[in-house]
């Protein structure tokens, strides 16, 4: 059934008429057009379709947009600020912690919801908290290091997450 | 020869389109022709037209662009390539545009695989690079009034080295002006001591975009009026359409069918809508018979095995075998195996005014243009392919099928569209990594020295079969290529990741620790007494060294394990140290380290990437990957039942790269992987004493290895 369904989107007021029941992904991809937030097995089993609602890192392909009614989304475009890189975006960069880039956004999403939870994670909670996020390429090694930077930074300069 | 021909008019055209559009600057071709013979040098190179092959120019404003037939798909040629340009022709790197996968201004290539581009893409390049500043350094000398031999360049700016102020920038040389130059004798490319931009780690030049998300893929093109397509999938592979009513499908006055033969679609303005509108169509499929299945496969294969080809001989069997005090004999099999890239097969098609544009994820971009004018019975000139980022390859992007499929549909709704598949499909339409057997009898006399080696390799092709140890009686042969055979395999294969250089390694790796271990010989001391390649001999010690290797006997109960191979021109030797859950067959990998001589390093960092990369992806088939089958259906869907490398997996890993800039920069994204199963079945050997013979090497395989090894004991 059509809907009108609003909600925050990177810090804006946005208002979508869908089907409720459609899944969020496809929403953000098709009907607003952000394509950073991408589609890789559509069973919430990859994690390349992460984004953040209210702060939780959640597999957009698996909600339906009617569940994000008046939530907070977060996508990977909404994490550079003025035209700077967040923390974690500096560091993925920097370490060189991706390849061919298409899991990128959803590692970043997700690391993202990891420390806002867990702002100073072990090695051992960034990797259980990214178990669930699927790299082909191999970066696993640097996302690991990557994630640790930023945090590190974040707690250096008190900065947002 | 038709084809032949087209191609050359391909080239021709762009060549003549892109002086065009071009306009003014300073413009090299090159060509492979100028290429040295080299070792694994590919038969394809044979196949491209010999009047040029890639592009740069400097521009007016100063920028400087290379045009190439390769794409970026994760393996970081998009700032390697740059750096070798930057370097010969003295410019910033930051100056360097890269237009990568244009069929419209890129002239042809073969294709982005087989850890080429560096090797031999780079090669002309660089020397296409020397020569644009030998053109421009002799327009500054007239320029300037000072011969040739005082000027310096330094980031694109010409001076006299007596007098710095006297200076002119190559962006004031070709301003208003169209150069075509060529030099001979040509100059040479600078020495190894003189480099100053390769050998560095620059920022990815991909980075900034992935990072944000504003990288484009195939997916994320959107064009007015384009529409999302679902296709009619059959069960099986072989199923022929029996009977299809789409009439459900009516409902939804948005969704669009077509059909075309068993070629049935749903086409929609939005992609999830388009699924759901084709989960209402009802099809009956007559599905063949087809017995083959994991039980069967192999018996199957080694009856349709063709003749084969000797890859390498040398020495008398005969008289091997008669100088051999004990005999192994090892039969090595390789289960099939998905690419899996994290981005699914994906096109977007337009046709506007009588020409085709399309955006794929594609490693042969050029072949998609082929493909979509035979498809769509075009010319080839009226098909123009733009290469986004292709989100991870692996050899699984070389076929392009989802292209052709989005093309025909563009032509039959008359509006752009785009198909991307599902991961059901891209698990169904994969061209796997085959099914593959490796058969070995090697002996060893009463000194512990191997004296003879006979090889049989079944449908992995020859990659990794080349013996390079030094036996003085052997015979390798390959019976069949990766790509199979008519009749061979229920569905497509193709080349995944160093195509069958992972078996091959495995296969012959595990039977040289057999020897070792027969002849109570540590491992790695086996290894280098039967070698007499320097760089092979140097990254096993290297690696040995690193690891803190001790020498015992296998097996010695640590669970470490070595292997070592030569690929893609580079040498590397891999050592792995697993733990092994006996009750459940569950191997952890706790450490890898990896030395790698890749010859001329362009840029360490990216090269690291690619060794950890490799090292990583060849977790999963070492261990766990294998596509479940029954004839043609692939039990298969998603990444529940299949299982990839992940972050929990991650052992401790150690990557060394050996400098070795006198023999030139060699494959470097390839070769990494294929010692990772060899490494890991020793290492298990050695921590349990029981030899694993198939890849993945699964808990319930080493599990059965285990009961079999404690039979044999008791």
């Amino acid at each position: 059934m059509m809907e009108p369904v609003e909600f925050f989107l990177n810090g804006k007021p946005v208002k979508v008429t869908a089907d409720g029941k459609r899944k969020l992904l496809w929403v953000l991809r098709t009907d607003l057009g952000l394509t950073g937030t991408k589609y890789g097995c559509g069973e919430g089993m990859c994690g390349a379709c992460t984004v953040l609602v209210d702060g939780k890192a959640v597999r957009s392909c698996q909600i339906p947009v009617s569940e994000a009614r008046g939530k907070k989304i977060l996508t990977i475009e909404g994490l550079a600020r003025n035209g700077k890189l967040h923390p974690l975006q500096k560091a993925f960069l920097e370490r060189g912690a991706f390849q061919c880039g298409y899991c990128t956004p959803g590692m970043i999403v997700n690391a993202y919801g990891l420390l806002l939870d867990n702002p100073e994670p072990t090695e051992k909670e960034i990797i259980e908290a990214m178990d669930d996020n699927l790299c082909r390429c191999g970066a696993h090694v640097r996302i690991v290091q990557a994630i640790g930077i930023a945090a590190a930074e974040l707690k250096k300069t008190g900065g947002r997450t | 020869m038709k084809e032949q021909n087209d191609r050359k008019d391909v080239a021709r055209l762009s060549r003549r389109e892109f002086l065009k559009a071009a306009g003014g600057g300073l413009i090299v071709l090159f060509s492979w022709q100028s290429l040295p013979a080299q070792e694994g040098r590919p038969r394809a190179a044979a196949e491209v037209p010999d009047n040029f092959n890639a592009f740069l120019s400097i521009q007016a404003d100063g920028r400087v662009k290379l045009f190439t037939g390769k794409i970026e798909m994760g393996q970081g040629i998009v700032t390697s390539l740059a750096q070798m340009l930057a370097e010969e022709l003295e410019v910033e790197l930051e100056a360097i545009d890269m237009v990568m996968g244009d069929t419209d201004l890129c002239p042809f290539d073969n294709g982005t695989f087989g850890s080429l581009s560096t090797r031999f893409f780079g090669v002309p390049m660089r020397q296409a690079a020397a020569e644009a500043r030998g053109v421009l350094l002799q327009m500054a000398a007239a320029r300037l009034g000072v011969p040739a031999e005082q000027l310096i360049v330094k980031s694109g700016t010409v001076m006299d080295k007596e007098n710095t102020g006297h200076r002119v920038t190559y962006a004031d040389m070709v301003r208003g002006r169209k150069i075509e130059k060529r030099l001979s004798p040509k100059p040479p490319v600078k020495s190894a001591a003189a480099l100053s931009i390769i050998g560095k780690s620059p920022l990815r030049k991909d980075g900034i975009e992935k990072v944000t998300g504003k990288a484009l893929y195939a997916g994320d093109i959107r064009l007015p009026g384009m529409l999302y397509a679902k296709i009619l999938r059959p069960p099986a592979h072989g199923a022929r359409l029996k009977q299809v009513d789409v009439s459900p499908v009516k409902s939804n006055p948005e969704a669009q069918v077509v059909r075309e033969g068993d070629f049935v679609a749903v086409l929609h303005s939005q992609p999830d809508a388009a699924e759901k509108a084709l989960s209402m169509i009802k099809a009956q499929w007559d599905v063949p018979l087809d017995h083959r299945n994991p039980a069967t496969i192999y018996d199957h294969l080694l009856k349709v095995a063709p003749e084969g080809d000797i890859v390498s001989q040398g020495g008398d069997m005969g008289k091997g075998e008669m100088e051999a005090s004990t005999i192994h004999e090892g039969t090595y099999y390789d289960h099939y195996m998905a690419h899996a890239p994290v981005e699914p097969h994906t096109a977007t098609v337009r046709i506007a005014g009588g020409r085709v544009t399309v955006w794929p994820s594609s490693q042969r971009p050029f072949a998609a243009k082929e493909e979509v004018a035979q498809a769509l019975s075009l010319s080839v000139d009226k098909v123009h392919v733009v290469s986004p980022f292709v989100g991870g390859g692996f050899g699984g992007k070389s076929p392009n099928r989802q292209v052709v499929e989005a093309a025909r549909l563009a032509k039959l709704t008359g509006k752009p569209v785009q198909v991307q598949w599902s991961r059901a499909e891209e698990f169904f339409y994969d061209t796997f990594r085959p099914a593959a057997i490796v058969k070995i009898r090697s002996g060893t006399d009463g000194r512990g020295k191997a004296v003879f080696w006979d090889y049989d390799a079944y449908f992995c092709g020859p990659r990794g079969a080349e013996q390079f140890y030094t036996i003085p009686n052997h015979r390798e042969v390959s019976r069949g290529p990766y790509n199979g055979v008519p009749g061979a395999h229920p569905f497509g294969t193709g080349p995944w990741r160093a195509p069958g250089a992972n078996i091959n390694a495995f296969a012959r790796e595990s039977q040289l620790d057999s020897m070792a271990a027969k002849a109570g010989v540590d491992p790695l001391q086996f290894r280098l007494k039967h070698l007499d390649d320097p760089r092979l001999l140097k990254v096993l010690k290297a690696a040995a060294e690193k690891f803190g290797w001790k020498g015992l006997p296998l097996p010695s109960g640590r669970g470490q394990g070595i292997a070592c191979a030569v690929d893609a021109g580079a040498r590397v030797a891999t050592i792995a140290e697993v733990e092994v859950d006996k009750e459940s067959g569950k191997v952890r990998v706790l450490r890898l380290v990896h030395a790698q001589d890749m010859g001329l390093v362009i840029n360490p960092e990216g090269a690291r990437m690619q060794m950890e990369g490799g090292l990583t992806m060849g977790l999963g088939y070492a261990l766990m990957e294998e596509v479940r089958f029954d004839g043609g259906r692939i039990l298969d869907v998603n990444f529940d039942t299949y299982e990839i490398p992940r972050f929990s997996w991650l052992p401790r890993i150690d990557t060394i790269l050996i400098d070795n800039p006198d023999v030139g920069a060699q494959g470097g994204g390839e070769p990494p992987i294929i010692c990772v199963g060899a490494s890991i079945g020793n290492a298990i050997f050695d921590r349990t004493g029981a030899r694993l013979f198939d890849l993945p090497m699964s808990p319930e395989r080493v599990k059965k290895a285990l009961a079999k090894a404690f039979q044999m004991k008791s």
